[in-house]
């Protein structure tokens, strides 16, 4: 049977980049469908009744849900080039570990720095800045976080930077000052075409997000 | 690097945590030789051993294995079965059964363990009934789950206890305490037939039943530290 691949996201959805980057690097073709939000499709919602959100990964007819899944999903059914997580258990071990921080930390954190004023920002921004040095380092001087080679807490995270200009702008704070070596990191990955195609413009991320600010009320 | 076979293998948790749990019963599944050690009062004097060992979030359990540590109850079983990689399995083997799996772990971590923490530390009856609705919505999803998943056997697994099931484990206890201090039946043969047998088993199981406290040892324990 032919392979169907579609994946329902959202362009700005830095977990949607993910599951884009992964299928980008098992050379798998997809179908990439964009979803309002504000009006989900019929597709989604029966897809993932559960949590009604994007990205879905839809293999064969059958959804995966939730990217950090479907990233794992990607390289298991695809298995023949570019591993995304290593193949020493305690190294797996590792890569979910910091996996799971991202998903815990930084979304929840970052998102204050442009939905919220005052102390809550404050707090906010500093503690954004102490879970990217705690990022920092964890990478140290290697190229990438799992070492030699990209791999899936580069997945994890990359997404996110796309949207570092926006937490500045509205947080009034400056990553690349106190992370140089996020940064460097950063540019690392760009350069890979997978993360290029699948990263949208930062500053089409900074306007939407002005956007929003204007529809919550918060301008 | 951790290797296998004569490496110590050291469990730290503590009496009564629902994820503690859960890498006690992995480590049992595969017969895994380990010295667990007591966190006594892991909330409020933290042992230097947890600190260094798992220095991001201070937390039990923590698998130390020879000389690296492995943090976060989901990812220490995972670890478990990779590194043990003798049957039985606890993840299966194809990708979108794996999938099923994490996804229904990461709910259980996520939605329903939120929604149980929600009902625990209500003001007042009000809002336990609201939050309660929350709870139930989590059961019967997982009910289903439970229905799609078992094909007919005793577990999320099917025949075994498996990757779900252990994840899952987590909130019996949890359960309940709230159903014991709120009169509310969470589980129950109307409303989730699969998940009230379902439990009685993996209680029972005999990778489980040596390290999960009985209802009554629960309650007690949760009067005295909630000063019930």
């Amino acid at each position: 049977m032919a392979n169907e691949v579609i994946l329902l996201d959202f362009w700005p959805s830095m977990f949607g980049m993910r599951t884009r980057i992964a299928l980008r690097e098992k050379g798998v073709e997809f179908e990439y469908r964009e979803e309002d939000l504000r009006n989900k499709s019929p597709l989604l919602l029966q897809m993932n009744p559960i949590h009604k959100k994007i990205p879905v990964l839809i293999h064969n007819g059958k959804p995966v849900c939730e990217s950090s899944i479907q990233v794992q999903y990607i390289d298991e059914v695809w298995s023949h080039k570019n591993p995304i997580l290593p193949s020493d258990p305690y190294q797996r071990a590792q890569a979910r570990f910091w996996a799971d921080f991202i998903d815990k930390k930084v979304y929840d954190v970052s998102r204050k720095t442009w939905t919220t004023k005052g102390e809550e920002l404050e707090a906010a921004k500093k503690e954004l800045i102490e879970i990217l040095k705690t990022l920092e380092s964890e990478l140290g001087d290697k190229p990438y976080f799992g070492g030699d080679e990209f791999g899936y807490v580069d997945i994890a995270l990359i997404g996110f930077y796309t949207w570092f200009p926006a937490y500045e702008k509205f947080g009034n704070l400056s990553i690349e000052s106190e992370c140089p070596k996020l940064m460097v990191w950063v540019k690392k990955c760009l350069e890979r075409e997978t993360v290029a195609k699948s990263l949208p413009d930062p500053h089409k991320v900074t306007e939407f997000v002005a956007e929003l600010r204007k529809r919550f009320g918060l301008e | 690097m951790a290797q296998n076979g004569s490496n110590n293998v050291k469990l730290l948790g503590t009496w009564g945590s629902p994820f503690a749990l859960r890498a006690q019963v992995a480590l049992h599944l595969k017969s895994v030789e380990h010295e667990y050690t007591e966190e006594a009062d892991v909330l409020k004097s933290k042992s230097d051993l947890l600190v260094k060992s798992n220095p991001i979030h201070k937390k039990v359990p923590v698998l130390i294995h020879g000389d690296v540590s492995i943090c976060e109850s989901l990812n220490i079983v995972q670890y478990v079965d990779e590194a043990w990689p003798s049957k039985p399995s606890i993840l299966p083997s194809l990708p979108q059964d794996r999938a099923f799996a994490r996804f229904w772990a990461h709910f259980v971590d996520g939605k329903c363990f939120e929604s149980i923490d929600a009902v625990a530390g209500a003001k007042d009856d009000a809002a336990r009934m609201a939050l309660a609705g929350n709870l139930m919505e989590c059961l019967t999803a997982l009910e289903e789950a439970f229905q799609k998943s078992s094909k007919g056997g005793d577990f999320f697994g099917g025949e075994n206890i498996g990757f779900v099931d252990i994840a899952c484990g987590g909130i019996v206890g949890p359960l309940s305490v709230i159903e014991a201090f709120s009169g509310v039946k969470f589980l129950s043969p109307e409303a989730t037939p699969g998940l009230v047998q379902w439990a009685d088993k993996f209680r029972a199981h005999e990778a489980v039943k040596p390290y999960m406290p009985n209802v009554a040892e629960f309650i007690e324990f949760a009067k005295k530290k909630f000063n019930v």
